[in-house]
């Protein structure tokens, strides 16, 4: 489902991923774990298509396409989406208008016919059950004074309004309490398929007892400097990030 | 040829009737015209905006052209049949078209020259020209000069109108530029409530200029709704004021919507002269090709414990110039005032430029005054985060400029006219709403 091959981006001559090399399957969920700095983000970043980064090397695909050539609005359309670590409020746009925009762009980039009003509603309702959230949320401006929690429900909400192929939660954890996490989490177990695929991109394990990880992965310095399996995210709960830096910084030196 | 001296001089002689009601009135201003002049861009005040060079030898003020009924029906806006209606064409005051849809009891239109001398001349002594204490200018002295084409409105006391005052304003610029003048004056009685809308229409597809001047005094009690909204096209001038005085405590609520023209300035007062007044004061320009929209707000504060609330919003495009000024005065005795500002710009287009200045002059020392503008492109964040679910970046753009825009229209009171100014304002973003 997604290839990357050697992926290397900067951000303002900086560079960030130093090659990145990472294969998902359909029915995976991949984790990436890592200290703060080491480019997971910028990883969620460069997938979704944010122009701030510029990719200098390697190459990614997705669906058998190079994903690195597709716009933004492309690459969700194919069935990439992107929960963000910090999701953008939107003054003036409901999240409903938003997601009627969404679903039908999509639609018809796909070649299907509009939803119209009434097979939109059903849809929402039941989606809307997924997360625990709240009509009167939806009818508010985007993001708009939500709390972190619904921030980040509202992410998932919509994640499961466009049903990808490959969603990429990025650090969707953070600022959450336990309950919300819970919730968040349950959502995106429910959506999980044999068809589709997560890379969940967190900084603590404690997310990965939710959403339970097929392979975890650390990030370190723009680079996957270890691959394994839940094991691994529990290994890292206990002896904490520093022995792998001091593991890698040697093995670098 | 004639310049645009001798083409106004010729005007006025053929308008100001003497012995008319007005004529002395219109004789002072003429002379102050000819002493001011227009204002040019050496005028602190029309630094942006030079109005001047649209008078040339081109002008075209004379009643040589004809509005028929059919003309005017296609002009007049979706499910306003009922509304009260104003026309006004080359900036003539037409009574024949003009329609009162609410009751003699309620409401009374006039000739403005009519009402300078029965039972409503003291109002039209005491307010007629009130807006020049605030724009001693030219151009509003011209206008001034041609008063007795305008039109009076009476509102009395008590009186909740049923049905909005529309004022079409129709100019025909099939022969030349054309050139109108309209005024309006208007009397809000105690505890009446108006709405007011005016709209422009430029018919025969040639350039036009309007120099208006609107003067409305509302006593205690009233409410006013007022709506300004310039759509007439990409070859329209315009240079208007609307002055409202509140002469005992009320609410006055204006919103202003400039979507297209050549140099299109607005100035708009708010002159608070009673304890515990209410004004609201809301613009949108929406701004194309190399349209310059120039917004001059006042609000005079002369007494205690007023509230006045302003918000205006620019989207300019292309090479459009947005251009906003907005003077908050708080005199010595006027304790306890609540005003606030705020201008927001967003430029688009890559030669588009925005200029904003807040100006505050406050002389009490007891008030809570604020003020804030911004110049900035759209966000890219924002942008972004609408891409990365599938929105184009066509669409993405419209949305969020929408989203801006929309919270002004929805000030719009009336339904039919919010209504109509959200599918203009949505058509120019492609916007499916």
């Amino acid at each position: 489902m997604l290839k990357i091959n050697n992926l290397q981006a900067s951000i303002e001559e900086k560079e960030i991923l130093k090659g990145i090399n990472l294969d998902i399957k359909p029915g995976e969920i991949h984790a990436i774990m890592g200290p703060n700095g080491s480019g997971k983000s910028t990883l969620a970043s460069v997938l979704a298509g944010r122009a701030d980064y510029e990719v200098t090397g390697g190459t990614v695909e997705f669906m058998g396409k190079d994903l690195l050539e597709l716009s933004p609005e492309d690459r969700a359309k194919e069935g990439l989406f992107l929960a963000f670590q910090y999701p953008v409020e939107i003054p003036g746009v409901s999240t409903t208008n938003f997601m009627k925009s969404a679903v039908n762009e999509k639609r018809k980039y796909l070649g299907l016919e509009p939803l119209d009003a009434a097979q939109f509603l059903r849809n929402m309702k039941e989606k809307m059950k997924l997360v625990e959230i709240d009509q009167s949320l939806l009818s508010r401006s985007l993001n708009e004074g939500f709390s972190g929690g619904e921030k980040k429900r509202n992410e998932i909400f919509q994640m499961a309004m466009l049903d990808p192929k490959l969603a990429i939660l990025d650090e969707t954890d953070s600022g959450l309490d336990i309950d919300a996490l819970r919730i968040v989490a349950n959502g995106v177990n429910q959506l999980r398929t044999k068809d589709n695929a997560f890379l969940v991109v967190t900084h603590y394990q404690r997310l990965l007892d939710y959403i339970v990880p097929d392979f975890v992965h650390v990030l370190y310095k723009g680079r996957i400097v270890r691959s394994g399996t839940k094991e691994l995210a529990k290994e890292l709960e206990v002896k904490g990030y520093d022995f792998i830096k001091a593991e890698v910084d040697q093995e670098m030196a | 040829m004639m310049d645009a001296t001798n083409i106004l001089k010729e005007a006025f002689d053929k308008q100001n009737s003497p012995g008319g009601n007005l004529a002395e009135y219109q004789q002072q201003n003429w002379s102050m015209f000819s002493g001011l002049g227009l204002p040019a861009l050496k005028h602190e005040e029309w630094k942006y905006t030079r109005i001047s060079k649209v008078f040339t030898d081109k002008l075209v003020i004379n009643n040589d052209s004809h509005l028929s009924q059919d003309a005017l029906e296609k002009l007049i806006l979706k499910e306003t049949e009922n509304a009260n209606r104003i026309v006004f064409f080359n900036g003539q005051f037409l009574e024949a078209m003009s329609i009162t849809t609410d009751s003699a009891e309620a409401i009374c239109i006039k000739p403005l020259e009519k009402a300078a001398g029965d039972e409503d001349a003291d109002f039209v002594n005491t307010n007629l020209g009130h807006s020049q204490r605030y724009h001693g200018d030219g151009i509003n002295a011209l206008n001034a000069a041609f008063a007795n084409g305008g039109v009076y409105i009476r509102v009395n006391k008590g009186a909740i109108l049923n049905n909005p005052i529309i004022i079409y304003h129709v100019s025909d610029s099939s022969h030349g530029l054309r050139f109108s003048q309209p005024r309006i004056l208007v009397n809000i009685q105690e505890a009446a409530q108006v709405e007011l809308i005016e709209t422009y229409t430029n018919m025969g597809g040639g350039e036009n200029l309007t120099n208006e001047v609107v003067e409305i005094s509302a006593e205690k009690d009233a409410v006013l709704h007022y709506v300004k909204l310039q759509h007439e096209g990409e070859k329209t001038n315009h240079a208007g004021t609307t002055h409202i005085r509140q002469t005992g405590k009320c609410l006055t609520h204006a919103v202003t919507v400039t979507l297209s023209g050549a140099i299109v300035r607005n100035n708009l007062n708010m002159v608070m002269e009673a304890e515990h007044g209410e004004s609201h004061m809301y613009g949108l320009y929406l701004l194309n090709g190399n349209t310059l929209a120039d917004n001059h707000t006042i609000v005079d504060n002369a007494m205690p414990h007023c509230f006045s609330n302003e918000l205006y919003k620019g989207i300019m495009n292309d090479g459009s110039t947005g251009v906003f000024n907005g003077k908050i005065f708080v005199r010595k005795d006027a304790q306890k005032t609540n005003a606030y500002q705020s201008n927001k710009n967003i430029l688009v287009g890559e030669n588009a430029s925005a200029n904003t200045k807040p100006q505050l002059e406050i002389l009490a020392d007891d008030v809570k005054c604020s003020h804030g503008c911004t110049i900035g492109k759209l966000d890219e964040d924002a942008l972004f985060y609408l891409r990365a679910r599938g929105i184009s970046a066509d669409n993405a753009r419209s949305m969020l400029l929408h989203a801006f825009a929309i919270d002004i229209l929805e000030q719009i009171k009336n339904d039919q006219i919010r209504t109509y100014a959200e599918q203009l304002v949505a058509e120019r973003l492609s916007f499916n709403i």
